[in-house]
């Protein structure tokens, strides 16, 4: 057994929250000059280079890369010989959520974060520290703490979509899907955009898979070989769109396509699709 | 084509926006975004703020850090605030700033009105923030970051979306790069 204190696990979502929001990781950065090389529009580069300058200010000057600062979704991998202690009953720190969200809590409003979550879907009052986080926990071997923090803006959220195929169905159907939704997304996502697939599981498994699929490094290949040309050739349709950065034409939609699958029931293919903007904020520590 | 403006706009100077032109402004605008958009629509007879010939930017800015007037301060998208647009435009804006296309609906109303339309770029919050020289909240104080702020704004880059004429940079600009499959 490993104790860790309930205050560590506070602290280091804390940080992930002001990291992520200001400093764009090296490898998406990576993808935006390689873009700046590869697209085709005068105007489309133009674009580019303000988004890699808009990065470098956010880092260096200190302003949010983007004013939506997100919704806060945290990834937990729970070592099962980790004990959580010391938690202050009486300030939300007593268990691993309640540690996270006072984590996500002090992370907006120290590091002037925009809080962007409303308490109840029909009310929309603002809960005023971007709480509650989206938790989604896994207990795994070992006694450690793997946390990693995503910052999902809203406009890339609103344009995601899921579907249940028919196991009969061949590959390009599921292929033309996703670079449907890509197509009816259009500049609203923030393109260049990261696009993040869950095949298989089922309905709501497949969501949270293709959210599994977007933390995921970018500039680390997939495993599966045939996910990978699948990731290739769903990127190449994408981008032959003709969408562009920001919309506004040319011949670089997305950055990534990340794919994810999981065992399902012989009745179903459920696929999920979600999109991140260029903006991909996501940071991961181990603790 | 890189051209200055400076709010309110004037009709005169809106004939001269074409699609594609980088505009550069500079003056006056004003923040609102949905939960603003809503109760402007509510308040429409009695206006929380005089709006004719203004620029509404589709913003909800992080808050500042001390010593600063504003935080990250990017677009939001559009399409959600185009069905309060048509009260909005009658009531005398004549410009909004946001990102990604707008309806059908609003486009023609753009026409109609002899307004504009004009797209930031999506996520660049920290580089468009630069250029705002200084903030304030002007109306519904309670929506926290949704609150109407007046901008000061100095040479905020902008590209032309839609036009006095109707045209459509999105359409047009998607066209000249889409593979045919």
């Amino acid at each position: 057994m490993r104790d860790i204190e309930a205050k560590k696990i506070t602290e280091t979502v804390k940080d992930l929250c002001i990291q992520a929001n200001y400093e764009l990781s090296d490898d998406v950065l990576y993808l935006l000059n390689e873009a700046l090389k590869k697209e085709r529009s005068a105007n489309a580069r133009e674009i580019i280079r303000e988004l890699i300058s808009n990065a470098d200010i956010a880092k260096k000057v200190r302003y949010p890369i983007c004013q939506d600062t997100g919704l806060a979704l945290v990834f937990i991998e729970l070592g099962q010989d980790v004990r959580i202690t010391g938690g202050d009953p009486l300030r939300r720190e007593a268990s691993l959520t309640e540690a996270i969200n006072e984590g996500v809590s002090r992370g907006y409003t120290e590091g002037y974060l925009r809080k962007s979550v409303v308490g109840d879907p029909f009310q929309r009052k603002n809960t005023n520290d971007n709480t509650p986080a989206l938790i989604h926990t896994e207990i795994v071997p070992g006694d450690k703490i793997k946390i990693t923090f995503m910052a999902k803006g809203g406009g890339c959220e609103n344009v995601g979509a899921y579907k249940m195929f028919k196991p009969g169905v061949n590959k390009e159907e599921i292929e033309d899907f996703i670079v449907e939704t890509v197509k009816a997304a259009g500049p609203n996502s923030c393109p260049p955009i990261i696009v993040g697939v869950g095949i298989g599981g089922n309905q709501e498994y497949s969501s949270l898979l293709a959210k599994r699929a977007l933390i995921r490094q970018v500039r680390k290949l997939n495993s599966n070989k045939e996910m990978h040309k699948m990731e290739k050739d769903i990127l190449g349709k994408i981008n032959d769109l003709g969408i562009g950065p920001v919309g506004l034409g040319g011949t670089i939609t997305a950055l990534a396509v990340h794919i994810e699958t999981a065992p399902c029931h012989i009745a179903s293919l459920p696929v999920t699709v979600s999109i991140d903007c260029h903006a991909h904020r996501v940071k991961e520590t181990v603790i | 084509m890189i051209k200055k403006i400076t709010t309110p706009l004037t009709d005169k100077v809106i004939k001269t926006l074409k699609v594609g032109d980088r505009i550069l402004i500079n003056g006056t605008i004003y923040t609102a975004r949905d939960a603003a958009h809503k109760r402007l629509v509510l308040d429409i007879k009695k206006p929380p703020l005089n709006f004719k010939d203004q620029i509404i930017y589709y913003c909800g800015p992080t808050p500042p850090m001390p010593g600063r007037t504003v935080g990250s301060a990017g677009p939001t998208t559009s399409h959600r605030m185009d069905i309060f647009t048509a009260p909005l435009l009658k009531s005398g804006i004549k410009g909004m700033i946001g990102k990604g296309p707008r309806s059908k609906e609003v486009r023609e109303l753009i026409k109609k009105h002899k307004a504009v339309y004009f797209v930031a770029t999506g996520g660049a919050g920290a580089l468009l923030a630069r250029h705002i020289k200084s903030s304030k909240v002007v109306a519904y104080p309670d929506l926290g970051p949704e609150a109407i702020h007046e901008f000061m704004v100095v040479n905020f880059p902008v590209i032309v979306a839609n036009d006095a004429k109707g045209r459509d940079i999105f359409e047009e600009g998607i066209r000249k790069y889409r593979k045919k499959g």
